[in-house]
């Protein structure tokens, strides 16, 4: 899956809906970031939330690529090591 | 530059602290319990440490660590406040003035101030340790004490880490207001470094129920900083109401993690190990607290208690500081600093504003045109109000100098055993700042003559009848668009003999020649004349007076001495309020045009043909029955162009005295932007200036206070 919009609290709803019918239709979730050029604390939860229910439900995530707002982000929030691996 | 404006900044606040640390003092010395005055030296020491640090003068930093520890302990009611300590305290005080100035000027201290910084230091010490027997938290502040980051005494034990705790749960709506958690963690890593930060994820509920427009995340950051709490505080000031931050300095005690760690909704285990991981707690210390936890299964508020967090002192101590911090934040932002370069600027340019005016009024008269005449009118009255502000701009009140004395008569009591109050009378009496700096050194001089020659020793006192408390009165008002500053003393003083035969060693004054009391006491200001019969390490030497007279004269402005013997002495100063415009009253001799400041003039009569025919052998009119000499500018100034069929005399009053002046014309009000006279021009008696008119011709402004003593001086020789 390929995130093309930010990810801000604007179009947090939608994109919550988005990523779950999309984790829902698939095995293994990979997300692309690199065209997320904006990324806020509530598009950061949903990364934080969609990657704790693929591993609830025993699925793969992996974010396939960053951007330097989405790595910022993760880097500021002390996370990078919950989304490796 | 931006490093020198930071210290620039310092310097200022500095000295201002330092006055703020003095006025302290004194007040602490009559009233040693005003918890006020000690919060306030405190304050002071503590913000003069902290800036220094800032702008990295290590050391005031140093010297002014020691200080503000005794402060702290004298806060805390463990050391008493005693004369000695007070003596000791404002030495250093001054001794943090000179550090101040020697970096100011990128100078170390010399040995003989660091000699002086360790005797003071030593001094210190005595009081720390004494403080100790006392105080059963003594321990505990003593080691506190010693660390440099320590700058607030809880009891309990400390934790290790010297960094910030900061511990964040914002409002779930935090991100619908629009605001951002990142946003406030990048602002706070401007202010230090954010050495570790945990983010917690427990509270978002599962995928389904998860609301993506709501903040679960919160936050436990590591943070490094030297910036004081409030800073730090003031991060979070739009989203504090809603949110729960708790910010701990570093070292704070176990106890006050303890208090977090309740606070918090998180599962208290869980919250401990986060502490470790980052860093805030060592292994032991949160083991420690763990263990108790066990052992007492009482309610934390008790544990509070006995681990003595919630001391009410220390309740009342933050509060305390708190209101204390908001108030002067108010006073903050009632006032701006303003350099006063600008501020010049700012009158030069109004100043030029009235010139133009003036111009344009005389234009539109010209050109008859009535529309043009009435906007030229609201425009001068516009620019005259400008005028106004702007030199109450420059107004301060003169209390500035005149606290300042309250040191020196304290000094000088200490040194010569005397018993002195320094009283103040409107000292809210406000003046341009330029006088205000100007004054300051005569005013010194003239209270230390006060305290030190004037007012007798207790014991001379009561002999002579007097109480043995001396009073030193400091006495400011306006009068006639000037400012009076009296210094006055009811000590023994001056003796006219004395004067008198000292003068005639000097050859000032023959034998016989009679002299009025004011007179023989304007001798005084006359260089290198002394009476006093010791000289004293603080005033005597004979130099002084005369300078005295000289800044004084520097500034438009005149003294006068009043004294009777035993009974006191008062010299009284005159300074115009302000230096750069006057309102004038502009009057014409001949061909030329003269401004005699406004506040001076009382009224204008015309000189009548029975006082012109009796001229020569009188220069003096009758005026309601009283005698009123007169001066023909005409004269004085040498002008030679005919005689006018009508002349007027414009009555002038200076420091009590009247005098008529002889004119041709009266032209009537202008307001007149002084421009000092050329170097040749400046020994002319009877001008301190000149102005230029809106038509670009040049009009001097007369010196009346001198007119008048040389008219003096005539009738008394004659």
């Amino acid at each position: 899956m390929r995130v093309e919009t930010d990810m801000t609290i604007f179009n947090a709803a939608e994109l919550k809906k988005n990523l779950l019918s999309d984790l829902g239709d698939c095995s293994a979730l990979e997300v692309d970031l690199s065209q997320v050029s904006e990324i806020d604390t509530s598009g950061f939860q949903l990364l934080f939330m969609i990657k704790r229910e693929a591993v609830l439900r025993n699925k793969d995530f992996k974010i396939a690529s960053h951007s330097p707002a989405t790595a910022a982000v993760i880097d500021l929030y002390n996370m990078s090591d919950y989304f490796k691996g | 530059m931006e490093v020198d404006l930071v210290r620039q900044t310092f310097r200022v606040e500095s000295s201002e602290l330092l006055e703020e640390m003095e006025k302290s003092l004194l007040r602490m010395e009559n009233s040693p319990d005003d918890t006020d005055a000690i919060n306030a030296l405190f304050r002071a020491a503590h913000t003069i440490k902290g800036s220094s640090g800032i702008v990295g003068i290590e050391t005031v930093e140093r010297f002014t660590h020691v200080v503000e520890s005794v402060l702290d302990k004298v806060r805390g009611e463990e050391i008493r406040v005693t004369g000695d300590l007070i003596e000791v305290l404002l030495k250093c005080r001054d001794h943090i003035g000179n550090l101040v100035d020697l970096a100011m000027g990128d100078k170390s201290p010399g040995p003989a101030m660091q000699a002086e910084g360790q005797a003071l230091h030593d001094e210190l010490s005595k009081y720390l340790k004494g403080g100790d027997k006392k105080s059963p938290a003594g321990e505990a502040t003593a080691r506190a004490t010693e660390d440099k980051s320590e700058f607030m005494t809880e009891c309990g034990r400390k934790v290790k880490s010297g960094n910030w705790h900061i511990s964040l749960r914002f409002a779930p709506t935090v991100l619908q207001d629009g605001m951002d958690p990142i946003s406030f963690i990048n602002y706070l890593s401007r202010l230090g470094e954010i050495v570790s930060l945990i983010t917690l994820t427990d509270s978002m509920p599962p995928a389904a129920e998860m609301d993506p427009e709501i903040c679960y995340f919160g936050f436990e950051i590591e943070f490094r900083s030297d910036f004081d709490k409030k800073t730090i505080d003031d991060v979070f000031e739009f989203v504090r109401e809603d949110s729960k931050i708790h910010i701990l300095p570093p070292k704070s005690s176990i106890a006050s993690y303890i208090e977090l760690i309740h606070n918090l909704p998180e599962d208290p285990l869980k919250l401990g190990e986060i502490l470790v991981k980052g860093g805030a707690l060592t292994k032991s210390e949160l083991e420690e607290f763990l263990q108790q936890q066990e052992e007492d299964a009482r309610p934390i508020g008790e544990i509070l208690v006995n681990e003595c967090i919630v001391h009410p002192e220390v309740v009342d101590a933050a509060v305390a500081k708190q209101t204390q911090a908001r108030e002067v934040k108010a006073q903050e932002a009632k006032t701006i600093r303003v350099d006063t370069g600008k501020l010049d600027q700012l009158v030069t340019l109004v100043g030029e504003l009235v010139i133009a005016n003036a111009t344009i009024d005389q234009q539109a008269l010209r050109l008859k045109d009535g529309d043009l005449i009435e906007s030229a009118s609201a425009m001068a009255r516009l620019v005259e109000e400008i005028r106004e502000k702007a030199m109450q701009v420059r107004m301060v009140p003169i209390n500035e100098i005149f606290s300042r004395f309250q040191r020196v008569v304290r000094d000088i009591c200490h040194n010569t055993g005397k018993d002195i109050e320094l009283v103040i009378n409107g000292g809210e009496t406000e003046v341009d700042k330029t006088v205000v700096e100007k004054i300051s050194d005569p005013l010194m001089h003239l209270v230390r003559n006060a305290a030190d020659h004037g007012i007798e020793l207790p014991d001379a006192r009561v002999s002579k009848g007097k109480s043995a408390k001396g009073v030193v009165t400091l006495n400011a008002f306006n009068d006639a668009g000037s400012i009076v500053i009296e210094v006055s003393d009811d000590g023994s003083g001056l003796s006219r003999d004395r004067i008198l035969k000292k003068a005639i060693e000097r050859g000032l004054v023959t034998q016989n020649q009679a002299l009025s009391d004011s007179e023989l006491f304007r001798l005084i200001f006359e260089p290198g004349f002394s009476t006093a019969e010791q000289v004293t390490k603080l005033s005597g030497r004979g130099v002084g007076m005369d300078v005295v007279k000289r800044n004084i004269e520097a500034l438009r402005g005149t003294v006068d001495v009043e004294s009777s013997e035993s009974v006191g002495t008062t010299v009284r100063i005159r300074l115009p309020l302000t230096l750069a415009i006057i309102d004038g009253f502009m009057v014409g001799v001949g061909e030329s045009s003269y401004i005699i400041p406004q506040d001076m003039v009382v009224e204008c009569i015309e000189l009548s043909e029975a006082d012109r025919q009796a001229e020569g052998s009188r220069n003096y009119v009758n005026l309601r029955g009283e005698v009123l000499p007169y001066i023909r500018l005409r004269d004085v100034f040498d002008e030679r162009s005919d005689l006018p069929t009508y002349e007027n005399i414009v009555v002038v009053r200076y420091a009590g005295r009247q005098m008529g002046m002889v004119v041709d014309e009266l032209h009537g009000e202008v307001q007149a932007v002084i421009k000092s006279l050329g170097r040749f021009y400046r020994a002319i008696e009877g001008l301190s200036g000149a102005t230029i008119l809106g038509d670009g011709t040049v009009a001097l402004i007369l010196d009346v206070p001198k007119l008048i003593q040389s008219v003096e001086k005539t009738s008394v020789y004659r």
